[in-house]
């Protein structure tokens, strides 16, 4: 017998209370910011607030399209993303594969220990270390690089230095924690599958290639999957602590662009409308790449 | 895994390729602790790679002197305590009660969280919206905005659901309510997510520069990695070193900006080790459908 929603709420009330202030935390923080998005149809004044600034409609969707910085700053999100996705992606399953082969078991768990560290850093702090290791004159890099006798380059200031610094720093604090997943894979591999091929002779590298590779094709392809939608969505914070006036020119990415119009220049209602476009598009990525997952591995983010 | 035979070319380049891993790890850590406590004349020289050379901690003393870092410390440690009490309240009675069996309405609540990560207005939006919630330059900026991390929300309700119905049963012979089997059933059998969730939410707090650099503008509310940024990024760190080298203290920039560093990043370094035991659990957890 199917009991009356009203019987139902009054049964689990303590739950719905307990509920409520999680629910309140949403609303306030995250769609009460969704409805915030009218602003891009006005032109947002922060003294006449939200109730007495002129819509416009979609002017500043029509300016951004026809703005010539438009296309650059678009254009160095996605190739930021697509280079990351390109160089980050393979890092963590061939980490993963030199750990679960690695048979010296205690160097084994203090490489693995050493290597998650980096994952805890906060972005000041590693754009801090960067500027300090790539500064032309005292970095410890560039110094290095004078001592083989060539000269220093100044990597934070030259464009095209920028997206090779900002994917090996990722690379760099990612990696590690990245295997996690990919472990937990290859711990589920049956041993037999190794006896079977080192029976038909395969040697160690066969086998890596023939056994252990194949195990973790089905983590690979989900990780895959739920990677794509970084292409897009690429953090705001160490674009911006490591970008400046030199290297702009492909530093410059959605988010920092919307920080520097929005916040910094006042002009809201553009920001929020690029800003709105970004999330929109990031948004089919998620639900595409979660739905192809669902059918892929029967994984999904819910 | 178990295989045997004995060490060939295979495990030998394995073992370089990890202790190349290795050192690329913690060079830049052992460089900077290096360069923070050792005397100039060898760092200007380059003299500096893994280890200090002329042992001298005037550059950490100095960093010690400038008052900003101890603002930075103090607030940055209060965000942690006043946030971590904030985001896991409201994770764990969130987590608890999407964990009951048969919850009414649980599927719409469940896309209602689950939209959010998603979609999300944007940062002029957040700004605007904190704006008009009165949050600038107060430490809820701090604590508010962040509280609860959806994921580890879902994480917490998964582990939650899958405790067994029998413990939960016999407290409810013991007179339990629906609230106190939370605190006195599933919260001492959560012990590890809870712990493990709690690191978690504490390195977020601890590292959260955006939101510092959105609502604070008051100096003296400043969290830690903002007065990191401004001191070694914008690069105010000129002014400590104008002020020490009076006192006839011999410290040159870069030791004090790594000092500088180093400092930030020690509370998550001092409980790393903590942390470590616990969360590849927590990984694998939010790894798994729910």
């Amino acid at each position: 017998m199917k009991q009356s929603v009203f019987y139902r709420i009054k049964r689990n009330k303590v739950y719905l209370l307990l509920l409520l202030p999680t629910l309140l935390y949403y609303l306030l923080f995250h769609y009460v910011p969704m409805f915030g998005i009218v602003v891009s149809f006005m032109d947002y004044n922060l003294f006449k607030g939200i109730w007495h600034s002129p819509w416009v409609g979609l002017k500043h969707y029509r300016m951004f399209l026809s703005n010539p910085d438009a296309w650059l700053i678009v254009r160095n999100t996605l190739l930021l993303g697509l280079y990351k996705f390109i160089f980050a992606f393979p890092a963590p399953i061939a980490l993963a594969v030199l750990f679960y082969e690695m048979r010296w078991k205690k160097f084994r768990r203090f490489v693995q220990s050493v290597s998650y560290l980096p994952y805890f850093l906060s972005s000041v702090v590693l754009s801090s270390v960067m500027i300090m290791l790539l500064s032309p004159s005292t970095g410890w890099i560039n110094k290095a690089i004078q001592s083989l006798g060539y000269e220093p380059i100044n990597f934070l200031q030259r464009p095209e230095w920028f997206r090779t610094i900002y994917i090996a720093s990722d690379i760099w604090q990612m990696t590690g924690y990245g295997t996690i997943i990919f472990l937990a894979a290859l711990a589920a591999i049956d041993p037999q599958l190794y006896e079977a091929a080192r029976m038909d002779g395969a040697n160690r590298w066969k086998q890596t290639v023939h056994v252990t590779i194949p195990g973790i094709i089905p983590a690979i392809v989900i990780m895959f999957i739920m990677s794509i939608s970084g292409i897009i969505n690429i953090p705001f914070d160490k674009a911006f602590l490591i970008g400046n006036a030199g290297n702009m020119d492909t530093a410059d990415i959605i988010t920092t662009y919307v920080y520097r119009i929005g916040i910094l220049g006042g002009g809201m209602s553009y920001a929020t409308a690029i800003n709105l476009s970004l999330g929109l598009v990031t948004m089919l990525l998620v639900y595409l790449t979660n739905a192809a997952s669902r059918k892929v591995g029967e994984t999904s983010l819910w | 895994m178990v295989r045997t035979g004995k060490i060939g070319v295979f495990d030998v380049v394995n073992f370089l390729l990890l202790l190349f891993v290795a050192i690329a790890m913690l060079f830049p850590f052992l460089h900077m602790a290096s360069v923070a406590i050792s005397s100039p004349e060898y760092v200007v020289r380059n003299e500096v790679s893994f280890f200090p050379k002329g042992l001298q901690f005037n550059a950490l003393q100095a960093v010690f002197e400038d008052k900003r870092l101890w603002i930075g410390y103090r607030n940055s440690i209060g965000y942690v305590i006043l946030g971590l009490f904030i985001s896991m309240a409201l994770t764990i009675t969130g987590a608890y009660a999407l964990s009951r069996r048969g919850l009414v309405f649980y599927k719409p609540i469940m896309l209602y969280i689950v939209f959010t990560m998603m979609f999300h207005g944007g940062m002029i939006p957040f700004y605007l919206v904190a704006r008009s919630y009165g949050l600038i330059d107060t430490i809820w900026a701090m604590v508010l905005p962040n509280a609860i991390v959806t994921v580890w929300l879902i994480i917490m309700r998964t582990f939650f659901s899958g405790m067994p119905v029998e413990v939960e049963e016999s407290g409810r012979i013991d007179g339990l309510s629906d609230f106190t089997v939370l605190t006195h059933i599933v919260m001492p059998l959560s012990k590890p997510v809870l712990l493990t969730i709690g690191m978690f939410y504490t390195v977020a707090i601890w590292n959260d520069f955006q939101s510092a650099l959105l609502l604070i503008r008051e100096p003296n509310l400043f969290p830690l990695q903002l007065v990191i940024r401004n001191l070694v990024v914008v690069g105010q760190a000129g002014d400590v070193l104008e002020a020490t080298t009076k006192d006839g203290h011999k410290v040159i920039l870069e030791s004090l900006k790594y000092g500088i560093i180093l400092l930030g990043c020690l509370p998550v370094l001092i409980i790393y080790p903590f942390i470590q035991k616990h969360f590849e659990q927590g990984a694998m957890i939010g790894s798994v459908k729910g």
